[in-house]
């Protein structure tokens, strides 16, 4: 089950954060590497993202700002289909350009983990959920 | 009326929900009053969270004597495992033109 660990992926690009994070945060410049969107880097923002419909799905993504760290992180919901998740991305710098970090992690926020004991991340079960495919027959 | 996949990830996006479940793939079939005990909520809300894993067919259960066993039922994660494969496939195919984007820019 390698597709669930590929959520997060990591790369270093040879490109200074500060162009990175315009490509990132930039509509017209998103638009040519991700998709239509109204973007703006502030948070509490609601855009959405647009793609060309298909059979049962309208193409559109809605999405909120959550969090803007100029040059070093962005996150934003991911809404679709009714299914709840949020993408976040982390640019560090490094002596040949940037370390790109992009984590796609489902189904909403966990609003109910103040519940006692009920401290169990999301990332812990996607560990558990690859040994469980993994075990599954085929 | 909610898809599975609908209720598959309602389910899921609860953390407790979540740890019952693999409890209950990690050690085979437990009772309520079992998984109440590591749980750290009521039984009350246990039963709740396990009749959300049900509808999701996360878990099944059978009577045995005075008590419900639970058991997991992994197969129900079907859609959750195609989504996994769908948006991996998507940023790693986005990644690539951002990268080429920024060849482009100054």
């Amino acid at each position: 089950m390698t597709a669930t660990r590929s959520l997060v992926i990591e790369k270093e690009l040879p490109h200074p954060p500060e162009k990175i994070w315009r490509a990132l945060t930039q509509g017209p410049l998103i638009k040519q590497w991700l998709m239509d969107n109204d973007l703006q880097p502030v948070v509490g923002h609601r855009f959405s993202f647009r793609s060309t419909p298909v059979p049962n799905w309208n193409g559109v993504i809605d999405s909120e700002v959550l969090v803007v760290e100029p040059n070093k992180k962005l996150s934003y919901s991911w809404n679709t289909l009714g299914l709840e998740s949020v993408v976040v991305w982390t640019l560090a710098a490094t002596s040949g350009g940037t370390l790109v970090r992009m984590e796609h992690s489902g189904f909403g926020p966990d609003q109910e983990a103040a519940y006692k004991g009920a401290n169990y991340g999301w990332q812990k079960f996607i560990g558990g959920l690859e040994r469980v495919v993994a075990g599954l027959p085929a | 009326m909610p898809s599975h996949a609908d209720n598959l990830f309602k389910a899921l996006a609860d953390p407790t929900r979540r740890a019952i479940f693999e409890r209950l793939t990690r050690d085979g079939d437990q009772t309520v009053h079992a998984l109440t005990e590591c749980a750290g909520v009521s039984q009350p809300m246990v039963s709740k969270h396990l009749s959300t894993l049900k509808r999701a067919r996360l878990v099944r259960n059978r009577r045995k004597g005075r008590e419900t066993h639970y058991s997991a039922q992994p197969r129900a994660l079907a859609p959750l495992v195609d989504w996994m494969s769908y948006y991996s496939r998507f940023w790693h195919d986005r990644f690539d033109h951002l990268e080429s984007l920024l060849k482009r820019m100054d």
